[in-house]
């Protein structure tokens, strides 16, 4: 494509030599030593490492918060940037400011917040855990961190595509006598669901990936609280890199194949898209 | 079904949208709401449809109050100016739409569906973009769709607001005389809105002039820019040269003419407005009798099969402009600079209080 004598955009030789030279120095040469250390594993020994008991508890915890954080974003998400986009209130600019402070926010302070709001003697804490609510210390709590930090990505991928949809389109929807239920059901969330997934599916590749805002509510408890990303740690402490590396690829391939499926939702999403 | 309007008033904060509106419109007619942007044509449409509610007065449809009714049960179709496809579903789908949304009882089936959307892709002849999708429509074809969509429920009141506003000149001048057959052929009640009078003229059955929320005049396209009932629907429609002066009895003096004015036969010596029509302007070579007034021409362009003049009225700086025929011009065979003289053929004379 860049080459012939005529393009009118030059420098597509350097320019793309460049890009590869800067994504290998990077991304990949990282990458690619993460594999290269996980080799001096045997398979056997790589195996063991990564299905341990503790090691699959782990993956059970991290996924598994991380799905219902996405799954209650995907929910809220699409509530506040509806609410954002359709009502006029005042405040109204410093909410939308307000949904994008966990992008901002250092995530260990985030999580000495929340760990200390959800505490035994915390603001919310105190009164959640005489009903038997324990937040805190629990997978509960790693849930709680990851629908924090993951909000922005749903609002910020709905909220766009509310603002293009017009009024016209639910007007025509109910002249041609659909009632509010189908004329969301049929026309607005037709059109909403592929922003909704890329928000979704960015909002749990985030919660995989979190460590910071986690570490300080999860409690840390071994096949409990314990997350993925903590225990590489853990294991780097104890010196096992190849260990540690192991368990690091297996959360890449799973990564890798994450943003995979949010490219191809966002190629779909463009299907229709005028 | 018939629909009547009756003392409509509707403001927008303190924007008076809608004076005190009240229209007949009869069964199976088409008529249209002709106005300049922000006479409250639109609004008026919109509380017919019922998508907005009047401040105060009453909608009847077929002399049944429907001034509360839910937009969902006044079976109207509405066609928007930007077509508001649903821009996920395919033709097909989009033109199913209102069926496929009613409630179990009465929803037709799977083959009565095909049946009647396939029946008007035919009709809109657009039988093999079934499949298609909106974005991969040209916009006349899009707004053919959305009326297909529209008639998909059979309703007793068609609604198209500013329906070929967004298309260009010549898809323009196609749809709204494809229009005009297509309720020739189903002779459903419907309303359409408009500022080009053009379309208003060659489309309606009737036409409803509109200005600053109030009605000017309503009638047939010729009563209409024949017989204009106010300088508004005068000057609105087609172009038209201006004359002061004054009435008294009958008689209006004007740019040094006597004309009879019978309709303003009690004025007394009443300052007044006489409109006449570019192309109802004689241009003559010489002035025998009378009722010619003395010009220069000062400009001459040829637009289509019409040549426009430009004259000044000698003694006074005055430009008045006239249309004629492309033959009739070719015989005069006017110069710029020279002198001739014009005679106005028909003229109205409205009082001056009268005047906006």
């Amino acid at each position: 494509m860049g080459r012939g004598k005529n393009n009118v955009l030059p420098g597509f030789t350097p320019a793309l030599g460049y890009t590869i030279f800067y994504l290998s120095l990077i991304v990949l040469i990282p990458l690619s030593a993460l594999f290269f250390k996980t080799a001096t594993l045997t398979w056997g020994d790589f195996v063991a490492a990564v299905t341990a008991p503790r090691v699959l508890a782990s993956y059970r915890v991290t996924f598994g918060a991380s799905l219902a954080a996405a799954v209650i974003n995907g929910f809220f998400g699409v509530l506040v940037a509806w609410v954002l986009v359709r009502y006029r209130f005042p405040g109204k600019k410093l909410i939308d400011a307000l949904v994008d402070l966990p992008f901002a926010l250092p995530t260990a302070v985030a999580g000495i917040t929340l760990a200390s709001i959800y505490s035994q003697n915390g603001w919310l804490g105190r009164y959640l855990e005489p009903r038997g609510i324990k937040v805190a210390f629990t997978p509960l709590g790693i849930a709680v961190a990851m629908v924090f930090i993951g909000l922005p990505f749903v609002v910020r991928t709905v909220q766009p595509v509310l603002e293009e949809l017009d009024q016209e389109i639910e007007e025509a929807a109910s002249c041609l006598g659909a009632n509010r239920w189908q004329t969301f059901r049929r026309v607005l969330l037709p059109t909403m669901l592929p922003a909704i997934l890329t928000g979704f599916a960015l909002s749990f590749a985030r919660a995989v990936g979190e460590y910071g805002s986690i570490i300080f509510i999860a409690g840390n408890m071994p096949m409990v609280s314990e997350i993925t990303p903590l225990l590489i740690i853990t294991k780097l402490e104890q010196y096992d890199y190849a260990g540690a590396t192991a368990i690091a690829t297996v959360m890449l391939v799973v990564s890798f194949f994450m943003l995979l499926c949010i490219n191809l939702l966002q190629k779909w999403s463009r299907c229709f898209a005028e | 079904m018939s629909i009547e309007i009756e003392g409509i008033s509707k403001s927008f904060g303190t924007f008076a949208a809608l004076k005190n509106v009240s229209l007949k419109v009869p069964s199976g007619e088409l008529v249209a709401l002709l106005g300049p942007s922000g006479s409250g044509k639109t609004s008026l449409l919109r509380i017919i449809a019922g998508l907005e509610s009047p401040d105060s007065g009453r909608i009847l449809f077929d002399g049944e109050e429907a001034t509360k009714r839910q937009v969902q049960e006044r079976q109207v179709g509405f066609v928007f100016q930007h077509y508001a496809l649903f821009r996920h579903m395919t033709v097909f789908d989009n033109i199913a739409f209102g069926l496929t949304v009613k409630p179990k009882k009465s929803r037709p089936g799977k083959a009565e569906i095909r049946d009647k959307v396939h029946n008007l892709l035919k009709l809109i002849q657009l039988e093999n973009l079934a499949d298609r999708y909106p974005a991969q429509l040209s916009g006349g074809q899009r707004q053919r769709v959305a009326l297909a969509r529209a008639l998909a429920v059979e309703p007793q009141v068609l609604l198209l607001d500013e329906p070929f506003g967004a298309l260009d000149a010549k898809v323009r001048l196609e749809l709204r005389r494809w229009l005009r057959r297509l309720h020739d052929e189903i002779h459903v009640t419907s309303v359409f809105v408009t500022h080009d009078q053009e379309e208003a003229l060659e489309v309606a059955d009737r036409i409803v002039v509109m200005n600053e929320g109030r009605i000017e005049q309503e009638g047939t396209p010729s009563e209409v820019y024949d017989r204009p009932a106010t300088p508004f629907v005068y000057d609105f429609l087609g172009s038209v040269n201006l004359f002061h002066g004054r009435v008294h009895e009958g008689t209006a003096q004007m740019a040094g003419l006597d004309l009879s004015s019978p309709e303003n036969a009690s004025a007394q010596h009443a300052p007044a407005v006489g409109y006449v029509r570019s192309h109802d302007i004689a241009i003559e070579r010489d002035g025998n009798g009378s009722g010619a007034i003395k010009a220069e021409v000062r400009y001459l362009l040829s637009v289509g099969p019409l040549v426009r003049v430009d004259l000044v009225l000698s003694g006074s700086d005055r430009t008045i402009e006239a249309e004629l025929p492309r033959d009739e011009a070719d015989r005069l065979q006017l110069q710029v600079g020279e002198q001739v003289y014009a005679r106005p053929r028909k003229m109205r004379v409205f009082v001056e209080d009268y005047q906006i």
